[in-house]
């Protein structure tokens, strides 16, 4: 089959590879009929998460239909059309059995704090991810659940990471109504996150970021204000400024280890790899709210420690609320928002790129060329 | 303001914004919102028809793991084996540091770079050689307005930087085995 291969830092290309096996009575093989590229992707592609070997498939947003499955599969048959949520979950660990979905213990044999995922280093279990022809999904059983017949797959492919990690950002924000909410970066997560923030009662909405097509977006897609850094000498003073110099009631951080806004943090983190990424957004996220308030945090950041603001956090009583979004847990929630028009998750899409032009795509996307939000990846057997 | 007991008048009224955004408001009881409480009990609920799964074989030789786990979990990803020297530092990260400690991740990242390394040369041997021009997919700098793109933008104070940490660690690999190249040369010389 083909497939997008890690080659090294900055590097991918398309290779034929073996096509997965069923390695466990419980897996099914997903022929991949749509795929995208994440954020967060981005930081595998630039060599900041440990044990990204060269060979690996990323890709942990696809969705396919079903080629064959493993003798103890119960719910799917082949030949169902399916979107697979980014966790690999077994269903039955301490965390599983307690609906904590994205922190499974029992598919991560590399690192105890952090679950499965697909294609996302062996530091998440070492599994090939989406972006090929075909993907080996383990536990069929749990994870993966029919798309439903009215649901645009766009939408689909979106609602596995990016939107219900939006959606799962604003809700662990705690948002209440009339509150103030801040939202660090303009991708898609946190457009999504500030999109959800209204439906979750929020009496305003800020986007920061420092890219004035994403600003526009969110102000399109979000009906946010926004707010470009860059335009500013201090971006705290400035959001204080326009919250009467309380602060915001709620942060959410969408933006992760390679964060723009201070030159130095971000060459020590994100390309001499000194920290687990440059924590700007999420310092900037603790100085701009208000006491007492919440920060959620979406972005991802590496396994090395971060110098992080815990001292101010601590002075101003703030609560930090974070995890990975157990994706099955938020989507009955999500389909209904998708199906009555609430969310459009379609609309974030800027490319669709063919599986065989994945390395363009990764480099467009880790650029920012061209308006670009949300590359889909369409592989050739599609 | 902070300085006041009141919270300051917000723009727009609930009425006004219900009016104004679809759906404001629907998910607006913190108790009924998805994945709320965090925790629920309910080991039947989803989806696993076992107590614990059943043990995926290691078809690939001795699986690496965390030693902070108490056993291999039963299920694992099977991409890219442990192979050469790269896997051997990966092995020795994972058996002698748990994840708490820098040292597991820096020989992680460091067994990453011998990676690269290895593989350039193995594609090299295979007759399918890594081309850096293709691979970093460079040629969208042509095909999606890599200029004009970047226009005013602040992180082009960084982004010429991306060249160098993809050829630096080569360039330092190189400058070392040319020195080390030059010694042996020197003192065969020497020898003779």
């Amino acid at each position: 089959m083909r497939a997008m291969v890690y080659r090294g830092p900055y590097r991918i290309r398309v290779e034929d590879k073996d096509l997965p096996r069923i390695e466990h009575p419980n897996d099914a093989i997903v022929r991949v009929t749509l795929a995208a590229i994440c954020g967060s992707d981005l930081h595998l592609y630039h060599g900041l998460m440990p044990d990204t070997r060269v060979g690996t498939t990323f890709g942990h947003e696809f969705i396919g239909v079903v080629e064959s499955v493993g003798s103890s599969v119960r719910s799917l048959k082949p030949g169902d059309r399916v979107m697979v949520p980014f966790n690999i979950s077994c269903g039955s660990c301490f965390y599983c059995a307690r609906g904590m979905l994205a922190n499974c213990h029992n598919v991560n044999p590399n690192a105890t704090a952090v679950g499965g995922i697909y294609g996302y280093s062996h530091t998440t279990g070492g599994y090939d991810g989406g972006q090929a022809e075909y993907v080996r999904v383990p536990f069929a059983d749990v994870g993966p659940t029919l798309v439903p017949d009215w649901m645009h797959d766009e939408d689909a492919v979106l609602l596995t990471d990016a939107t219900a990690t939006g959606y799962f950002g604003a809700q662990l924000g705690d948002v209440r109504e009339g509150d103030v909410v801040v939202v660090f970066g303009a991708g898609p997560v946190g457009l999504v996150a500030a999109r959800s923030a209204w439906l979750l009662g929020a009496g305003r909405v800020i986007v920061v970021d420092h890219l004035d097509y994403r600003l526009e977006k969110a102000r399109e897609f979000a009906q946010a204000e926004t707010v470009n850094f860059a335009e500013h000498d201090d971006v705290v003073v400035h959001l204080k400024r326009i919250t009467d110099h309380l602060g915001a009631d709620v942060a959410i951080d969408c933006v992760g280890a390679e964060a723009d806004g201070s030159f130095l943090q971000h060459v020590a983190g994100a390309k001499l790899k000194l920290q687990g990424g440059s924590p700007i957004a999420l310092n900037w996220a603790i100085d701009a709210v208000r006491k007492g308030a919440t920060i959620s945090v979406m972005g991802a950041y590496g396994p090395v420690p971060n110098a992080v603001k815990f001292g101010d956090a601590m002075n101003k009583g703030l609560t930090l609320r974070m995890n990975q979004c157990p994706v099955k847990r938020q989507w009955p929630r999500l389909f209904e928002h998708v199906r009555n028009g609430h969310l459009r998750p379609r609309d974030l899409v800027t490319h669709r790129i063919p599986l065989e032009d994945v390395a363009e795509g990764y480099h467009l996307f880790s650029s920012k060329l061209d308006g670009c939000i949300k590359p889909l990846i369409v592989p050739t057997a599609a | 303001m902070a300085y006041w007991p009141q919270k300051p008048p917000l723009p727009e009224t609930p009425e006004q914004l219900r009016a104004r955004i679809p759906g404001w408001g629907v998910d607006l009881d913190p108790r009924d919102r998805p994945a709320v409480p965090q925790e629920v009990f309910d080991p039947e609920g989803y989806g696993a028809h076992w107590e614990f799964p059943e043990r995926q074989p290691e078809r690939y030789g001795p699986r690496e793991r965390s030693i902070e786990h108490a056993f291999l979990t039963p299920v694992f990803g099977t991409s890219a084996p442990l192979h050469g020297v790269s896997g051997r530092i990966r092995r020795f990260a994972y058996d002698r540091f748990s994840e708490g400690r820098n040292e597991h991740w820096l020989l992680l990242i460091a067994a990453d770079r011998v990676d690269t390394f290895e593989n350039l040369l193995a594609a090299a041997v295979r007759g399918r050689p890594d081309d850096p021009v293709t691979e970093t997919g460079v040629r969208a700098e042509l095909t999606h307005h890599g200029v004009r793109s970047r226009r005013g933008r602040v992180d082009v104070r960084h982004q010429w930087l991306d060249p160098l940490v993809v050829a630096g660690p080569w360039a330092a690999a190189g400058a070392g085995i040319a020195a080390g190249a030059v010694a042996v040369l020197r003192r065969a010389t020497r020898t003779r």
